[in-house]
């Protein structure tokens, strides 16, 4: 019964969507918002990758939103989980292959480098903080899975990611003082397709990589027991 | 063919969407419905790329050599999915957590046995 009906809503659902997406043609110009963010964004914001202008620029509130319902879900499941009461007698976990443990040791380091290159370089290549935050805590997950007695200090975590989510806030309000609006890029944009250029963007970046990989490699160690 | 070469990323991506949304309302195991919440989410990300594509566009970045005349796909949807791939992997560790409490009490993870579940 339960099957019937699941199938039968699923089919409305289908004949519904296909109805409206047979009036959204594929692969054609459609929004203008788009046409200006490429026209005019890297004359505004100082940004070769358009992505990261409207992301950390344009919709800086919906990253700063999205920044805090991450927050949210980690203290969530921080709470949700609580502190693991101690058994008894814990199984005794079982090494990892030797592969496993020298591919971390060999492997980490790089990863850690790799996702802050991505997050560094977020206003010129593709990337940017969300990615490279990713990249850091596979890195960890990488630790976790290679050896038993590692783990992260969830102090250390916390302090990075407060101190990340504080810097990405106390830029955007920083504009206040200049009497310019909240979130508005007050520095100087720099020269266009170099390091240091697009203003309060790889700032704002670099945070956010922080927060991410802070947040992530948290929940990690959350998930895989605690303390 | 010509249906097929102008939909199938949409085809797919509410394939992919459907597959999820099934696999969340048969299942009666916690672990499958919340893979099936995130194939749910793949679904709809790769919609709203999809949406964005230009044909023949380039991905938005501006590189030293590319003409100004170029074509480049829409940044918006991109932006959007970006933050948005974020959020679905912390949604899938909070569920995660919540099915991990849940065995700790009930010992089981099919909904089926879960009384307090049941309305």
């Amino acid at each position: 019964m339960r099957k019937i009906i699941s199938i039968l809503l699923l089919f409305i659902l289908t004949a519904g969507f296909t109805l409206c997406l047979l009036d959204i043609p594929f692969g054609e110009q459609k929004t203008k918002v788009g046409n200006y963010y490429i026209n005019n964004g890297a004359r505004e914001t100082g940004a070769a990758n358009i992505v990261t202008s409207v992301v950390v620029n344009y919709r800086g509130f919906d990253t700063l939103g999205e920044i805090t319902i991450l927050f949210t879900a980690a203290i969530g499941l921080a709470a949700v989980l609580g502190h693991p009461k101690k058994n008894k007698d814990p199984q005794p976990k079982e090494p990892a292959s030797l592969i496993v443990y020298t591919g971390y040791r060999i492997l980490f380091p790089f990863m850690l480098l790799f996702g802050a290159y991505i997050f560094i370089h977020g206003h010129l290549t593709p990337g940017g903080g969300f990615q490279g935050g990713a990249v850091i805590a596979s890195a960890f997950i990488l630790m976790y899975m290679s050896s038993k007695d590692k783990k992260i200090n969830p102090t250390a975590v916390k302090i990075i990611e407060s101190l990340a989510g504080l810097t990405f806030v106390g830029t955007a309000a920083a504009a206040l003082t200049l009497g310019r609006p909240f979130l508005s890029n007050f520095m100087p944009k720099g020269e266009f397709m170099t390091l240091l250029s697009a203003g309060i963007i790889p700032v704002i970046y670099i945070a956010v990589g922080f927060k991410v990989g802070a947040e992530f490699s948290g929940i990690i160690h959350d998930l895989t027991g605690g303390n | 063919m010509d249906f097929l070469n102008n939909y199938i990323y949409y085809i797919g991506a509410f394939g992919l969407f459907f597959i999820g949304l099934y696999t969340m309302l048969i299942k009666k195991n916690l672990i499958k419905i919340i893979i099936g919440l995130t194939l749910l989410d793949s679904g709809i990300y790769l919609f709203f790329v999809a949406v964005g594509y230009l044909h023949k566009g380039t991905a938005p970045i501006i590189s030293g050599h590319s003409p100004a005349s170029e074509k480049m796909v829409d940044p918006v949807p991109q932006a959007l999915i970006l933050t948005a791939i974020v959020i679905g992997v912390s949604i899938l560790a909070l569920a995660l957590s919540l099915a991990v409490k849940l065995y700790q009490h009930y010992h089981t993870l099919n909904i089926k046995n879960i009384k307090e579940l049941k309305w």
